[in-house]
């Protein structure tokens, strides 16, 4: 008897230490924040749908080359040239969600590495040969490789020569099809992989932890927001990171025109994603109103009120951007960098004081606390 | 010295506190090894890293690259040694070198938690732990006794006591108790922990928490050591530690707190328990009774109780220094570490440095992530001497690289406990100017807030 304690000790060490990390309940506290509802909406108003469009607009910029490549025209180039920039504006509305398949497709690296290796694709179609799953031919595919070849071989005659008199027309035409298949099969896989079954562990998986999908989705969102569009569109070809500028690494280097509405499109998305506004203009649960639920307030003001204002703030440094980036930067690079200087405030505000509020760690650390 | 202490110093007690200690401590550090190992910690958090944050004074410490992987081999041979109690002192010397270089190689993994493991495992050295239930009192007569000084088994009662009351002290402040931060952050988090998810929502349960927290660290010690309240208190420190080990990732910790604490009962249920070993040992046929003169140990080593002493001294001193420094300690973090302050902030930060010619006024921002991994930029982007070390890193690396007129500055924010994330290096200041030292850093912004309390 004397030791009654300690054996009840024993056992709530050992009941206790059963449940472990690994149970999950499943029922949400109604008063809370619904965090099941938030990914559900995420899943069937943001990324799904995104993913769908990216695959309709893939296929028709299929139609488009493989129309431009039977009969090249000016008509027909203008078309593939069009349902090209669809594709791409697409595209950056589901770069994001780099999470579970298109993560290990490396989604984001077969689209839209920029600027491509012009030598290296020249050489590969002149060679005949090519293997677009190959890491070393990242730089030679996707968008801005399409980009290459429908803008940046010459004028319209001189293009439409590569696919016609050319002593490679065929190659070329072979290259360009090749990329956009590639493209397709890519988004057919998520989007399926989304479909049959992945929508529902995703919807599923409310665990805290570090593999939860909420963890999962916002840690996929901020690298986005911070690698892809804040440096990569801005930050890289501004010179922020090489001393001075590059402009010939702006994204749609070759069309000229469209860096800055291909931007406005991928910062509007994450806005977007940030406030819950879905796709077709659905709106439901979202990290502002997670942000809300938890009453983060800071310095007299709600946390997501001063990130959108942020948002705000980078948009209308953006609208002052001209449409070619390249021209922008060479003739006044500064505007590109407070443009920098912008996004940049929202990285800390959604990476430092969003993630503390929200108690999400950056999710590639492992390893124990204090 | 020698007169105040003489008639304590004599004092002899039952040493199967001392080897039931010896022997626990020794599986769950060899445990710990395994697990850590398992997770493949060794190659991400020493061997992956390119650079590596040193504590002060200790750069000259070479990095094993692969040969980490022998270090921890050492290390847990040694573990299991003090746990047979084979050539002890030995083997606890070895433990407390080798673990104490696997936690000096890189301070982004500094834990208190390790920092106590190199603590007990150094006074280990000076005492007589293989004397009782040992391979070593099986193999030599002359090491077999079955009572040791007094004082062994209470300096590691009392090194439990500080640990334990310090942290308790640490939480005495207006963040902890007024505004339950940072659990108000963490628990809601945890909405999935079983039976407790939903109360993990309420803000009464984040004060009651906090509140609690902060009157278990102080009071625990002293219930442990009052015998009417021991049982009780030993059933607290379960709930506890089992509590902290379900909210928290802290790992092997609480099962080593939670072991570490039977210390405190009465050598006959340390019988108990050996009685218990011995069983298992019948069956595997490892059990060979032996007979133990009953005589006391003849103290020849007059010198341990004193430099125990001193540590001990060291150790109440150490938490303090602090004091010397100006600012807030949250937001500097001078005097930090090495002070039992557990789980007490929730900070997260942002750095970006920028390598500039000072002749050209040409610049460029610098990718951490082609440095550091994600964890030390974590830890590096809240700390201003692991952020003065990386920019010293990053100014020689610049400057073989060919750069010239180097200097480095750095952007950055923190966010303390929930407040608005603010500036919290100076801008304006190259940090190759600057030094990690123990002076001031006077180039950390200003906190422009104030956290009362201990």
């Amino acid at each position: 008897m004397k030791y009654t304690p300690l054996a009840i000790a024993f056992l709530v060490l050992f009941f206790l230490s059963c449940g472990g990390d690994d149970t999950i309940e499943t029922t949400s506290p109604s008063d809370t924040f619904n965090r099941s509802a938030m990914l559900v909406h995420w899943a069937d108003n943001f990324i799904l749908p995104g993913y769908t469009a990216l695959e309709t607009s893939l296929n028709t910029l299929s139609v488009a080359t493989e129309d431009f490549v039977a009969a090249p025209s000016t008509i027909s180039l203008a078309s593939a040239r069009s349902s090209w920039l669809s594709a791409y504006q697409a595209f950056q509305t589901v770069s994001m969600f780099e999470i579970g398949r298109a993560e290990q497709l490396n989604f984001r690296n077969r689209f839209n590495v920029y600027p491509i290796n012009t030598q290296e694709l020249d050489a590969l179609v002149s060679s005949g040969s090519w293997n677009l799953e190959l890491p070393s031919t990242l730089d030679v595919q996707g968008f801005p490789a399409i980009d290459y070849l429908l803008h940046g071989l010459g004028t319209d005659e001189a293009t439409i020569a590569f696919f016609t008199t050319s002593n490679e027309a065929e190659n070329y035409k072979v290259y360009l099809t090749g990329l956009v298949q590639t493209m397709q099969t890519l988004t057919a896989q998520v989007r399926s992989d989304w479909s049959n079954g992945f929508r529902e562990a995703y919807i599923a998986n409310t665990s805290s932890s570090s593999s939860g999908a909420v963890d999962q989705t916002v840690n996929a969102f901020l690298f986005y927001y911070e690698k892809a569009l804040r440096a990569g569109k801005v930050g890289i070809p501004a010179g922020v990171f090489s001393g001075s500028p590059l402009p010939e690494n702006v994204e749609g280097l070759h069309s000229q025109e469209n860096s800055k509405q291909l931007l406005e499109i991928s910062l509007g998305a994450t806005q977007n994603f940030f406030n819950g506004t879905g796709v077709s203009g659905t709106n439901g649960a979202s990290l502002k109103a997670y942000l809300d639920a938890l009453n983060t307030v800071k310095n007299g003001t709600d946390l997501s009120a001063l990130i959108n204002t942020q948002f705000e703030a980078a948009q209308v440094e953006i609208s002052g951007l001209q449409a070619n980036f390249v021209s922008q930067i060479e003739s006044d690079n500064s505007k590109m960098l407070q443009a920098y200087d912008e996004l940049q405030r929202n990285v800390i505000l959604m990476k430092v004081d969003m993630l503390q509020a929200l108690s999400i760690d950056i999710n590639y650390v492992d390893a124990d606390g204090d | 010295m020698q007169l105040l202490n003489t008639s304590y110093l004599t004092k002899q007690t039952k040493a199967a506190p001392l080897a039931v200690f010896r022997i626990l401590f020794g599986f769950m550090m060899l445990a710990s090894i395994i697990r850590f190992w398992s997770y493949g910690w060794i190659h991400t958090l020493y061997i992956e890293p390119i650079f590596a944050f040193s504590f002060y004074g200790f750069d000259w410490l070479p990095l094993l690259g692969n040969y980490t992987y022998l270090l921890f081999v050492i290390c847990a041979l040694a573990a299991f040694c003090v746990a047979i109690g084979y050539k002890y002192r030995i083997a606890v010397i070895l433990f407390f070198l080798s673990f104490t270089y696997i936690e000096l190689l890189d301070k982004t993994t500094y834990l208190n938690h390790y920092y106590f493991i190199s603590c007990l495992s150094f006074l280990l050295i000076f005492l007589p732990a293989n004397c009782y239930y040992s391979v070593d009192a099986l193999r030599s007569k002359k090491i077999r006794v079955n009572n040791v000084p007094a004082w062994t088994i209470d300096s590691i009662k009392l090194l439990l006591c500080i640990v334990y009351f310090y942290a308790g002290l640490a939480k005495i402040n207006s963040d902890w108790l007024l505004e339950a931060m940072p659990l108000q952050i963490w628990l809601p988090s945890r909405y999935d922990v079983p039976l407790l998810g939903n109360l993990l929502q309420q803000e009464w349960m984040h004060y009651a928490f906090s509140w609690g927290g902060a009157f278990y660290d102080i009071a625990i010690p002293f219930l442990l050591l009052y015998k009417p309240s021991r049982s009780i208190a030993f059933i607290f420190v379960v709930i506890f530690h089992v509590l902290t080990r379900v909210l928290f990732p802290i790992g092997m910790f609480p099962y080593i707190m939670i072991v570490s604490t039977l210390i405190f009962f009465d050598a006959s249920f340390h019988e108990r328990v050996l009685s218990f070993f011995s069983k298992i040992l019948k069956k595997l046929r490892l059990f060979k009774p032996v007979k133990i003169k009953k005589k006391q140990q003849v103290s020849k080593d007059t010198i341990a109780p004193y430099v125990i002493g001193v540590f001990m001294v060291i150790q109440l001193l150490l938490p303090w220094r602090y004091l010397a420094y100006p600012g807030e300690l949250f937001w500097t973090e001078e005097g930090y570490r090495f002070s039992w302050r557990v789980m007490l902030m929730e900070k997260a930060g942002y750095a970006q440095f920028t390598i500039k010619d000072t002749k050209s006024g040409k610049k460029f921002a610098v990718n951490n992530s082609d440095f550091l991994t994600p964890f030390q930029e974590k830890q590096m982007s809240t700390q201003a001497d692991f952020i003065v070390q990386y920019a010293h890193y990053l100014g020689t690396h610049f400057a073989n690289q060919g750069h010239q007129n180097i200097a480095v500055y750095v952007e950055s924010y923190v966010a303390l406990n929930g407040r608005l994330s603010k500036q919290y290096i100076n801008p304006t200041v190259n940090l190759l100017e600057v030094d990690d030292a123990f002076v001031h850093k006077d180039w950390i912004l200003d906190f422009n807030d104030t956290i009362q309390g201990l």
